[in-house]
């Protein structure tokens, strides 16, 4: 080594291969995720990914910003095909069926595997029909009645019903922020997914409307399996079964929320959910 | 990871917060160490002016306690700190809790100290008091050595120290007991020794709370209600 006095030496962080700490795969998942890749055009956004995420629990990926968690969400229900530059490979098996087999449909998928945004996005119509459009898409109900039945449960389920439904003609975008979220949430829920997808829902919600989500994802667990990626570090510690940690595209761990935010293996999953420096 | 970077965080208040708390607890254990010395001294050299500076510095000790914990819960409310900085405020508002205990045995030894001081000229016990005292005296400022550098091997040495001066404990008892067998006119003075001897031993009980608190602090597991060997044994692949 030819270093000289004043060169400092180089601070590499304790742990730094590509190998994923803590456990990443599980008995039985609902969701398999093998080797996954995700290139923008000619930059890769997610490095050999491997993750199983288990049948009505909830995972929580977080990671600092562009570390590749939510490009790594929207491969599980392949909303990435919607960006022309984007390229996915590895396989990633949705109850041991691979979603992105060419001869699947991705229609189906979608609402098999739904998603909620950051940004409350209800359709520009009154909020009953925000509830029942995809219901009537897929062809869930062949009755007005039985759209009525599937309008009523989605809202109740979503802990929005008895706030809108003497104003279900109303238009959704009238609804508060918080409001707006569980009415998409809702929609999500009226065409019977399995899987929710979460990219931030709570980001632009105060905390009276984020503590409600946060109940709301609670009471969705039983009966969905939950991905849901935060920034906000509490929010992962409440919600989560498991937490996933992302690192410039890399999964560094993942293991159960409780050992994340008590003892976490990895040094840089250490250095992010306390504040220091990466 | 032996050294826990308390200041590394990006928010330098944050650093400081974290820094305040170890240095104030470090304090804290400085002065029980010195409460504990003094008292003992105070037995040893029948120093009734001694005892009572220790009795005086008392209220001292219980203001650190509560300026730590009020510290530690804004620490909490504030920042709500995760894994090594969780374990750091946790670790700090169990370890002040040993040392004010600590603080109070070492109140009762200088009532004791005060006590023999009025009492008839009865040589007995003594070198016993002095023995394990030393020893105490020795184990609490190991661990207080063992937070302030995070040392988990340091910790270990305090786990298996306590050990023997239970053993040592229980020894002399059964001297003090033969003591006032031989001499019933002994017995005040004895029992005294005893008292003083009970309070030296439950000290180095806390010495090895808060070893343990070292080791859940460092390692982030719990150790506590094991012996040497079983922690030994956890923490075979951290070591």
């Amino acid at each position: 080594m030819n270093n000289t006095a004043d060169e400092k030496p180089v601070d590499l962080p304790e742990q730094h291969d590509d190998h994923t700490v803590g456990k990443p795969l599980l008995k039985d998942p609902k969701i398999s995720v093998r080797n996954a890749n995700v290139f923008y055009g000619d930059k890769q956004a997610v490095f050999d990914v491997d993750l199983d995420i288990g049948a009505n629990q909830v995972i929580a990926m977080i990671g600092p910003s562009g570390c590749g968690k939510s490009t790594f969400l929207r491969c599980l229900n392949r909303m990435n095909d919607t960006i022309d530059i984007c390229r996915v490979t590895g396989e990633i098996n949705l109850d041991g069926q691979n979603i992105y087999d060419k001869k699947l449909d991705v229609v189906p998928l979608r609402a098999k595997v739904g998603m909620v945004f950051q940004k409350p996005n209800p359709f520009p119509k009154s909020i009953y029909d925000n509830v029942a459009y995809g219901p009537k898409i897929h062809g869930l109900a062949n009755r007005r009645s039985e759209l009525d039945q599937i309008v009523e449960t989605s809202l109740t389920k979503a802990g929005l019903w008895n706030e809108v439904k003497d104003r279900l003609d109303q238009p959704g975008t009238g609804l508060s922020g918080g409001q707006q979220q569980r009415l998409c949430i809702a929609r999500t829920i009226a065409v019977s997914p399995e899987v929710i997808l979460m990219d931030e829902p709570c980001s632009a919600l105060d905390p009276i409307a984020t503590a409600k989500i946060e109940e709301l994802i609670a009471e969705l667990s039983e009966n969905y399996t939950i991905a849901i990626v935060t920034h906000s570090m509490q929010q992962a510690a409440r919600v989560s079964h498991r937490t996933a940690y992302f690192h410039m595209g890399k999964l560094v761990e993942v293991n159960k929320t409780q050992k994340v935010f008590t003892n976490p293996e990895h040094s840089l999953t250490e250095s992010y959910i306390t504040g220091r420096f990466g | 990871m032996d050294n826990l970077h308390i200041d590394q965080h990006i928010s330098q208040q944050f650093n400081d917060d974290l820094e305040k708390l170890r240095t104030s607890l470090l304090e804290m254990g400085g002065l029980v160490e010195r409460q504990i010395t003094d008292a003992v001294k105070a037995i040893e050299n029948a120093d009734a002016s001694l005892a009572e500076e220790v009795m005086e510095r008392e209220d001292r000790v219980d203001k650190y306690e509560v300026k730590l914990d009020k510290s530690c819960v804004l620490v909490l409310a504030r920042r709500q700190p995760a894994a090594s900085d969780l374990r750091l405020v946790m670790t700090v508002i169990k370890v002040i809790r040993d040392l004010e205990r600590m603080g109070d045995e070492a109140n009762k030894i200088a009532k004791m100290a005060i006590a023999l001081n009025d009492q008839d000229n009865i040589q007995r016990g003594y070198h016993e008091v002095r023995h394990i005292g030393a020893n105490v005296v020795s184990i609490v400022n190991v661990a207080l050595d063992a937070f302030a550098r995070f040392d988990v091997q340091a910790a270990m040495k305090v786990v298996r120290e306590d050990k023997n001066i239970d053993r040592e404990y229980t020894s002399s008892i059964r001297e003090m007991i033969t003591f006032m067998m031989e001499d019933p006119r002994s017995i005040t003075h004895v029992m005294n020794i005893m008292w003083a001897l009970r309070a030296l031993e439950r000290i180095g009980d806390h010495a090895r709370n808060i070893a343990e608190h070292v080791i859940y602090l460092v390692h982030g597991t719990d150790v506590r209600h094991n012996t040497a060997k079983e922690i030994e044994k956890k923490l075979a692949d951290k070591m």
